[in-house]
Order: structure tokens, then C-alpha cells, then sequence
């Protein structure tokens, strides 16, 4: 698979989206657009709201708006192939679940319970290997590092290869050193691939480096555009006051 | 299905002399291999709560049978387990109190609501059977029924299995995949509520739950995967069912209760190896 690079077209875009649970306003009026071969960052403090717009444009949030899916063409389609990398496995540790069990489960008819067939046992072996986690294969999910986990959960998202990329705080439990190298990765997959990446960050001097454009988020959308933009705006300093993020010092 | 009684008649145990421990042996299998096979997910969703509160239930669905003149009980226990178990779903939906508080409510207003029915129209004397529930009470059509149940809900249970494991993983993680994610918690609740009330006249009210996620929580102590997890959970469901059964009758003691004993054995015993040799 040879380099592309972005053509700008659209992929995903989100129209007035809002959110209220429980009588109160998650999300209000956003509206962005995300597309093939870019990686759209998403900020903000805790809270305020990240998490409820990725789950929106994975289908698993009741929300008002739209959000409209197309493909390489331009054309409008139902859906795309989504990969997502949730933030935490927010599930109980003791859970028998095993990797194998988990990529069995995902994409094949035959219930995990049985085992994966042969063909899909392969499978497995091979995007395993890829990730380099082979080795990890019969660990159950609760027995896995951060690092692991992270590494597991981004070979799932990658199978098959995605149209659109999520990663929810993929940072959290995971060393400096690991963090830049999964920027890498990703970049190397935008560059791969062109699929559309979108990732929800608190290192926002990686965002910088990596990110083609930020979207700031604090109950609506406080500001978009690419992170030199944002970082010197003033919705930026209101949210990330004290905070310095950028090597030349550009935020305050 | 004459054979099998048949065959069961042979077999040198003195307990399988009468029918109805005929009955009941079978009633007990088959619905041992359900419990153990949805406990499984019934722990690893947390619903331990949300089933009881669907053996509760039963006792409006029963009231509500007799208000409404209808005279198959069982019909009126799955109806309104089934209704139970989906506006149970729909109000947790709504976020706007936690999942155990929202059941708590509709556990408590059933269970008042089939109360006051049956003590206003009948007398509460019939439910105090359902309370501890009666294997020996078993007829042959119910066995018949649960050997249905146990292949339709085996069937469905394939079906839809890889799909509410990643839901119990992750829910956006199965929501990204395309699972609709409401659409299968319905379905799997709709199962529960089906097993649930297809049992809780011999198991009774009190004991049900316990039966759905001892095996399974025992179960989860030992194993590394999900097809270790459904083997043990139903292996634990069957021994401590058909254990309990045979146990209950030397003993001449309540057969829920020695099965839930057996269960609640096994569950101390895999905690202990679990916490000797696992980590």
C-alpha cells in the first residue's frame, strides 16, 4: 500500500449536533467537519463533553442534529467501517474475557464461546503479530497493562482497515516514551491508509505536533481550527489558563 | 419423550421410583443448563439486582392473572417479566437515576402492587408456595416447556452471544461495530425474564436469583476464557441442580434451598482456589 495523501474531502460531518441527558446539556450545536487522511484533535477539560460527541458519532448517544457519514467518492452513505480505541476498559477485572475472545467475538458469526474456527484463529494470529502482541493472545483482558491494552485495543480497531479512526484518550496509562510512539503510529496510519482520524488528548504538545486540526470542546464547540489557531485564541486560555503548551510560547 | 422416562426408570436410584421425581430430575437439567448459561452474562452486566427484582415481579404477574381472570399463570408471569424487564431498561435509559435505585423503585412498587392485589381479591396464600416454590409440583407438559425453552433460548443464545459479549466489554466498542446496542440488552433481558419465570415455580421467588448467578460468579473464579466460563458455569448449574434434587430427597429438606446450598459450596470452594493459586 503505497502513500496517499488527503484529498480534503469530507468523511464524516456533524451537523447541530446536541446531547442532554437527565435534563441537562451535554453538547450543544456542534458542527464540524472531519476528513479522509486528517487527524482532528479533541480537547477540553474534564467534562466537558469529549467523550459524549465520539460516542455520538459512533451511534451509541441519543442526539439531536445529524451526523452524515460519506465515502471516498463524496457520495452519502448509511454508515462507514469505524475502528475505536475506548479510553478505558471500564469493566470489572475479574472478567474471563480473553484477546482471543475478544477478536473472535468481533466480525464472525460463530459464538466466542466455541473458540475462533481455524480460519479466523489465523486471523487473529496475524493481526496479533502485526500489533506485535502476539504473545499476549491468552491473557485475559483484565491482566493486560495499560500499554497492552492500548496496543490490543488499536490492532481490534484496525480490522478490518477503518474508514474513520477513534481514539479515546488513548494516553492514559501509558509511559512518555509509549505516547510519542503511538502518535507515530497514528500518523503512519493517516498517511497508510487515509482514513480519518479523530483523537481525544490531554498532551497538548502532542496535539500540536501531530494534529491537523483541533477542535476545542466545553459544552459546544469553543473554537476549531489548526492547533497554532486554537492554542492563541482566547476560548483556549479560558480553558487551559495557567498552562503553556506550546514549546515557542505561543499561548499566553 | 417416553423413552427418556423410560430410561430414567431403570436407572437403579430408589428416588426415581414416581413420576413426578421423573419430572422434576428433568425440570432441574434443563433448567440448570439455562441458568448457567445466561448467568454468565447476567454477572458480567451486573444485573444480579435487575433479576431479582424480576423474581419479585412474579407475584404481580400472578395478582394480575387473577384480576384479569386469565387462568394460565405462567402466561401472565412471562407477559409481565417481559414488560418488567423492558421498562426497566427504558427508564435506565433515560440516566436519570443510578441503574440499582431505578430498579430498587419498580422492584419495590411490584411487589406492593402484587400484594395488594392478591390480598384485596384472593388471600396471599398462593403465593407463599411461589415464595419457596416446589419441584415435586412439576407436571410433564412443563417439562415439555422448558426442553422448548432450552432449545429456543440455546438458539437465540448463539445468535446473539458475541454481540452482548461486546456489549458487556465496551459499550461504544460494540456501538463502533454497528451492534445496536439498546436493541440487544432488550433481547438479553427478555431472556432472563424468560428463564426467570419459567423456573420460579419450583425454585421460588427467594432462591431464584441465586441459582442464575452462583454458577456463573463461581465460574468466573477459574476461568481464563469464555468457553472455560460456560463450561464451568454450566457444569456448577447442572452438578449443584441435579445434586441438590437428589440431596434434598434423603435429607426430606426444601430441594431450592439444598440446590442454592450446593451452589453457594462450589462458589467458596473456586473463591479459595482463586485466591490460593490464581492471581
Amino acid at each position: 500500500m503505497g502513500d496517499m495523501h488527503e484529498c480534503g474531502l469530507k468523511c464524516v460531518a456533524l451537523e447541530q449536533v446536541g446531547v442532554k441527558k437527565g435534563g441537562q446539556v451535554l453538547l450543544d450545536d456542534v458542527s464540524l467537519e472531519l476528513r479522509c487522511g486528517g487527524i482532528t484533535a479533541v480537547i477540553g477539560a474534564n467534562g466537558a463533553g469529549k467523550t459524549t460527541m465520539l460516542r455520538a458519532i459512533l451511534g451509541d448517544q441519543r442526539h439531536t442534529g445529524r451526523v452524515l457519514f460519506s465515502d471516498h467518492n463524496g457520495n452519502e452513505v448509511e454508515k462507514i467501517k469505524i475502528g475505536y480505541v475506548p479510553q478505558k476498559l471500564d469493566f470489572d477485572v475479574s472478567s474471563p474475557v480473553s484477546v482471543t475472545d475478544l477478536f473472535a467475538a468481533v466480525g464472525a458469526r460463530r459464538p466466542a464461546f466455541l473458540g475462533p474456527g481455524r480460519a479466523r484463529r489465523d486471523h487473529i494470529r496475524t493481526c496479533l503479530e502485526q500489533a506485535g502482541c502476539e504473545a499476549l493472545a491468552g491473557r485475559r483482558l483484565g491482566e493486560l497493562s495499560g500499554g497492552e491494552l492500548q496496543r490490543i485495543m488499536l490492532a481490534l480497531a484496525l480490522d478490518p482497515i477503518p474508514d474513520l479512526l477513534i481514539l479515546d484518550e488513548p494516553v492514559s496509562g501509558v509511559d512518555a516514551g509509549g505516547l510519542e510512539q503511538f502518535y507515530k503510529t497514528v500518523s503512519e496510519l493517516r498517511r497508510h491508509y487515509h482514513m480519518a482520524i479523530v483523537l481525544v488528548s490531554h498532551d497538548l504538545e502532542l496535539v500540536a505536533r501531530y494534529a491537523d486540526n483541533v477542535a476545542l470542546i466545553g459544552g459546544r464547540l469553543l473554537a476549531y481550527g489548526p492547533p497554532d489557531y486554537v492554542y492563541a485564541g482566547d476560548a483556549f486560555k479560558q480553558v487551559f489558563g495557567g498552562l503553556q503548551p506550546l514549546p515557542k510560547g505561543g499561548a499566553r | 419423550m417416553d423413552f427418556v422416562y423410560e430410561l430414567l426408570g431403570k436407572l437403579p436410584f430408589s428416588f426415581l421410583s414416581s413420576a413426578f421425581m421423573k419430572n422434576a430430575l428433568l425440570a432441574v437439567l434443563f433448567s440448570s443448563i439455562l441458568f448457567g448459561m445466561i448467568g454468565t452474562l447476567a454477572v458480567d452486566n451486573k444485573m444480579a439486582f435487575f433479576s431479582d427484582a424480576l423474581g419479585h415481579s412474579a407475584m404481580t404477574g400472578i395478582a394480575l392473572g387473577v384480576v384479569l381472570g386469565v387462568r394460565n399463570e405462567l402466561i401472565c408471569l412471562i407477559a409481565f417479566g417481559v414488560l418488567m424487564a423492558l421498562l426497566i431498561n427504558k427508564v435506565r435509559e433515560g440516566g436519570t437515576a443510578s441503574t440499582d435505585t431505578v430498579i430498587s423503585v419498580f422492584s419495590s412498587t411490584a411487589l406492593a402492587l402484587g400484594l395488594m392485589l392478591l390480598s384485596k381479591y384472593q388471600g396471599v396464600g398462593k403465593y407463599s408456595a411461589y415464595l419457596v416454590g416446589d419441584i415435586l409440583s412439576v407436571s410433564r407438559q412443563e417439562v415439555v416447556l422448558l426442553f422448548a425453552a432450552l432449545l429456543l433460548v440455546g438458539g437465540v443464545w448463539c445468535a446473539v452471544y458475541n454481540k452482548l459479549m461486546l456489549i458487556a466489554v465496551n459499550r461504544s466498542l460494540a456501538a463502533s461495530r454497528g451492534v445496536k446496542t439498546a436493541l440487544y440488552e432488550n433481547i438479553f433481558s427478555v431472556m432472563v425474564a424468560v428463564v426467570v419465570m419459567l423456573s420460579i415455580k419450583w425454585v421460588g421467588v427467594l432462591l431464584i436469583n441465586s441459582l442464575l448467578i452462583l454458577p456463573a460468579a463461581a465460574a468466573r473464579n477459574i476461568s481464563r476464557s469464555v468457553r472455560q466460563y460456560h463450561l464451568f458455569s454450566v457444569l456448577f448449574a447442572v452438578a449443584s441442580g441435579l445434586g441438590g434434587l437428589i440431596a434434598s430427597w434423603y435429607l426430606a429438606a426444601s430441594s431450592g434451598a439444598v440446590i442454592v446450598m450446593l451452589a453457594a459450596g462450589i462458589f467458596f470452594v473456586t473463591y479459595c482456589m482463586r485466591k490460593l493459586f490464581g492471581r
